[in-house]
């Protein structure tokens, strides 16, 4: 009975830590979620060299895809977890189950081409986003990062690190059917 | 001849592996008045990257995009809680050192305040509790033989 309290503050400091600890410091919430996605406007990666030395690039934004959920990813080729996910994102395109945007990161058009002509294109489009003004709108902090919109254009879910077919099944799926 | 061109390749893969794209941009000039409130603002704004730095204090590239467009909203004649509003809408309340008061940080606030408080409440009924243990047991009478022999050893 003399150390019920201290054993029982032992208990909840206990309870916190196995918590607190098992929780990883490096993902943040996003405060995005359940509103309007960032309005962005970027001009669309030529695919070839023969079609970047063509017109000036097509820009595209936010417009262009509503109507439908799409998956927004942030990638670049200097990205390790980009490597990582890219099986899984040409999976996730063979499905077909939901429009694949992808944003170019700070990288260079040469060096992302090459890396796509390498391992396959999962992309719907790529849209460059080369100074990271747009990251910075939809609060990026580390690539790759991937954002579900929903059909009216909100935020539904934020994936942070490269994407795993556990997460998507998990915390993208139930969502797809959600604000169209 | 072989091996030399192997290390050049894994080299050149390797560093082409790790090249961000770094935009050159034009300055922002600001006025020595600007220029203070921005030292005094920057500080307070957390490196996303390297989470326990400030924006004033890291070389990460994303804290120097950061840095860049706080720049250009103070050249822009925005005010602080303005600019930090700009950064939590879009990273949230971590990127400020100190977080806001409200609905959901009240504990992180208040709690060590109201520890504290519980602390000395728990402390000073044991002080009252174990005063009056004293004041109420009457002392013990005195055996004066038991207390001579004691003194006398």
């Amino acid at each position: 009975m003399r150390y019920a309290i201290p054993l029982l503050v032992l208990a909840v400091l206990l309870g916190f830590f196995a918590v607190g600890l098992n929780r990883d410091p490096r993902l943040l919430p996003s405060p995005l979620i359940g509103k309007t996605a960032p309005s962005f406007e970027l001009p669309v990666l030529a695919l070839s060299t023969a079609q970047a030395a063509d017109a000036a690039p097509a820009r595209l934004g936010n417009a262009a895809f509503a109507g439908k959920p799409f998956l927004v990813n942030f990638f670049a080729s200097w990205c390790a977890g980009c490597q990582v996910e890219h099986p899984y994102l040409m999976t996730l395109a063979r499905q077909g189950a939901v429009t694949l945007v992808g944003i170019d990161y700070k990288d260079a058009d040469a060096d992302v081409r090459q890396w796509l002509a390498a391992r396959g294109n999962p992309y719907a489009p790529i849209l460059v986003d080369l100074d990271g003004r747009a990251g910075i709108d939809f609060g990026v902090y580390g690539v790759p990062e991937t954002f579900l919109v929903s059909a009216d254009g909100r935020v539904l879910h934020k994936h942070v690190g490269a994407l795993t077919p556990e997460a998507f099944e998990k915390d993208f799926k139930p969502l797809l059917g959600a604000g169209s | 001849m072989s091996r030399l061109l192997l290390a050049a390749l894994l080299a050149g893969v390797l560093l082409g592996a790790q090249a961000q794209v770094t935009v050159a941009r034009p300055d922002i000039p600001l006025s020595t008045e600007q220029e203070a409130r921005l030292a005094e603002l920057l500080p307070d704004l957390r490196c996303l990257v390297c989470q326990n730095e400030s924006l004033a204090e890291s070389r990460a590239p994303l804290a120097l995009d950061l840095k860049y467009e706080v720049r250009g909203l103070v050249a822009s004649g925005r005010s602080a809680p303005e600019i930090k509003q700009y950064l939590v809408d879009r990273y949230g309340d971590f990127v400020l050192f100190r977080p806001p008061f409200d609905a959901r940080t009240w504990l992180l606030w208040l709690g060590p305040f109201a520890l504290v408080l519980l602390a000395l409440g728990v402390l000073l009924r044991q002080i009252r509790g174990s005063r009056r243990a004293v004041a109420a047991a009457p002392p013990k009478p005195v055996d004066d033989a038991a207390l001579k022999k004691l003194l006398d050893e």
